[in-house]
């Protein structure tokens, strides 16, 4: 086991040093000379010189990238041209707001994936198990920007129940639930449909284990036999997933809050990419991309803790 | 043909409503009843009507024939994109597969794209090139390559450690011939699979890049761009958001729909992987 932590280690400081190298290759094929964008259009030669010389650009491209992760590591991702503030600080001002709507829609996809999931193990070849397959093919089908309209226009602008957007006004209120319910529904939906799906199968694998066999002829209840002996060993697979989906609810965020205006990192990004704000598109990217290293690392040795069957070869 | 999906009407229902897509994309020039870009003020935002089947948009124009003429872009996008994954690492993951020395290297490149959300990714290339269709093209096809490349690798490794692989080296085929000979025809199944429901994926994020203004540019007739354009006008005219959603909806539960058959029928296992 320490073995496997020491490799997956390794494996994932050498895809962090890939992706700083991407996110900052990025930034140098960017058409356009980032010092006259930072000097402004109207600069004389020599203040675009100046600025140059500020940043390092005069330097080999090596050596840039040097300082550039030397930097990064310290916290310092340069300034947003926009705002003229640090763009750590940008961050750390527009992540909590993204974590929140990630959090939230993944267990509200978790929840009511395993249920679904469950339910058409339990009843299969059932109605019930037909609608919700039918269903959760819909949800992975359905274009996340698609659901977010629907939902606007029903709960928010049919019924009148729920605002169509915009940044929660308080912290601890039932206003910030009420900005909360539409955008986490929407991006809960893009995995719910996989949960479900995925569930399903692992449950009908299991069933057919021995050790379900087994608890069943002892004469154990069939309650007991699917929640508590099948179900646990099905979750096991389904933990990983929903690990994984946390890094694509990230993702999926970037479209949610563009189409709820929720205040967090994707539209900043989005917002950034508007202005031609590279420092802070640069330190987005970078953050989100090892934000999802991280957690893809975490799930794989919650995996190896979860099951210790599995061997790591 | 009639055996490939036996007993899937499923598989069948979505084959037949992917071929009603593909057709009214192919013949859009001919049936649209108006110029997609044609813009009549006085007709704008009109619902679904005998003279607009789908209504009219905020600049008056035909929501149908921007429909129509969106399927060619959303799925000429979706098959280039996908067969430019398949052959960049298609060839990558064959090498991989092949040759000891570039296996390590190419995984690792293909582990760095994988690290990153599709979203995200797809947002970079934006940001590099000048918005277009061909941008689009390679922002949503990148997505694509490191999946195909460990696919084909793990296909080539399984393949090449069977009997009939060892025969043909055996009796002095060339690297060229076991590739095209046998290690193609075999990965060739989860490789269909894959691509198929890859097609689903590719079309949801060209249009999330449109939806977020960083793809096709107005006033291209793009569903994902439509939607987000008739955001705007949803308390009004609901249907100039709803209709080209809908229709991407469609085509993609089509092409799931004939993904999943396919698998079923094929029994490929494939780690679903999400948007």
């Amino acid at each position: 086991m320490l073995g496997y932590v020491a490799r997956r280690l390794r494996a994932t400081v050498f895809v962090l040093v890939g992706v700083s190298v991407l996110v900052f290759v990025m930034v140098r094929l960017i058409p356009g000379d980032p010092a006259l964008i930072l000097a402004g259009v109207d600069a004389s030669r020599e203040q675009a010189a100046e600025v140059r010389r500020g940043l390092g650009l005069d330097q080999p491209i090596w050596i840039q990238y040097a300082r550039y992760v030397g930097r990064a590591l310290e916290g310092d991702l340069g300034k947003s041209i926009h705002s003229r503030r640090p763009v750590w600080r940008e961050i750390r001002d527009r992540f909590p707001a993204t974590l929140e709507l990630t959090m939230v829609s993944l267990a509200l996809a978790g929840v009511i994936g395993v249920v679904v999931g469950v339910v058409s193990a339990v009843r299969r070849g059932s109605a019930i198990d037909s609608i919700a397959m039918i269903g959760s093919l819909a949800g992975v089908s359905m274009p996340i920007f698609l659901l977010g309209v629907l939902l606007i226009w029903l709960f928010s602008l049919y019924l009148g129940l729920l605002p169509t957007g915009g940044s929660p006004p308080c912290l601890f209120c039932v206003e910030h639930v009420r900005h909360l319910v539409l955008p986490s529904i929407t991006l809960a939906g893009v995995s719910v449909g996989m949960v479900a799906r995925l569930t399903r199968s692992t449950m009908l694998e299991v069933v057919h284990e021995e050790f379900v066999r087994t608890a069943r002829a002892k004469g154990l209840a069939e309650r007991i036999v699917i929640y508590k002996h099948a179900l646990r060993n099905a979750m096991i697979p389904v933990v990983t997933y929903m690990g994984l989906q946390f890094g694509v609810l990230l993702g999926g965020a970037v479209v949610t809050e563009q189409i709820f205006s929720w205040p967090g990192m994707g539209r900043m990004l989005v917002e950034a990419i508007e202005s031609r704000d590279y420092p802070v598109i640069q330190g987005a990217i970078l953050f989100m991309a090892s934000v999802f290293v991280a957690i893809n690392l975490l799930v794989d040795l919650l995996y190896g803790w979860l099951d210790p069957r599995i061997s790591y070869e | 043909m009639s055996s490939l999906f036996r007993g899937h009407r499923f598989a069948w229902a979505g084959l037949a409503c992917l071929l009603l897509f593909v057709m009214a994309a192919l013949l859009a020039p001919w049936i649209a009843p108006y110029d997609p870009l044609r813009q009549v003020i006085a007709e704008r935002l009109q619902g679904p009507s005998t003279t607009h089947w789908l209504g009219t948009d905020q600049f008056g124009r035909d929501i149908f024939s921007r429909v129509l003429y969106g399927g060619r872009i959303s799925l000429g996008i979706a098959l280039l994109s996908v067969l430019l994954g398949l052959i960049v690492g298609g060839l990558l993951g064959l090498g991989a597969g092949y040759s000891g020395r570039l296996d390590g290297p190419i995984m690792r490149a293909m582990d760095v794209l994988l690290s990153f959300p599709a979203v995200l990714l797809a947002i970079m290339v934006v940001t590099i090139l000048r918005p277009g269709v061909l941008t689009v093209i390679i922002a949503v096809g990148v997505r694509s390559i490191p999946a195909f490349a460990r696919m084909v690798r793990g296909a080539v490794l399984v393949v090449r450690s069977l009997p009939y692989a060892e025969a043909a080296a055996a009796i002095g085929a060339s690297h060229l011939r076991t590739i095209t000979r046998t290690i193609v025809p075999n990965s060739l199944p989860p490789v269909l699979v894959f691509s198929t429901l890859q097609v689903a994926n590719n079309i949801l994020l060209a249009a999330i890049l449109s939806y977020l203004g960083l793809g096709i540019q107005p006033p291209g007739a793009e569903w994902g761009l439509m939607v987000s354009q008739g955001r705007g006008w949803l308390r009004d005219a609901p249907h100039v958001a709803m209709m080209p959603g809908l229709a991407i909806f469609a085509v993609v539960l089509a092409v799931n729909m004939v993904g999943d058959g396919l698998r079923d029928r094929l029994d490929v296992k494939l780690k679903e992987s999400g948007a």
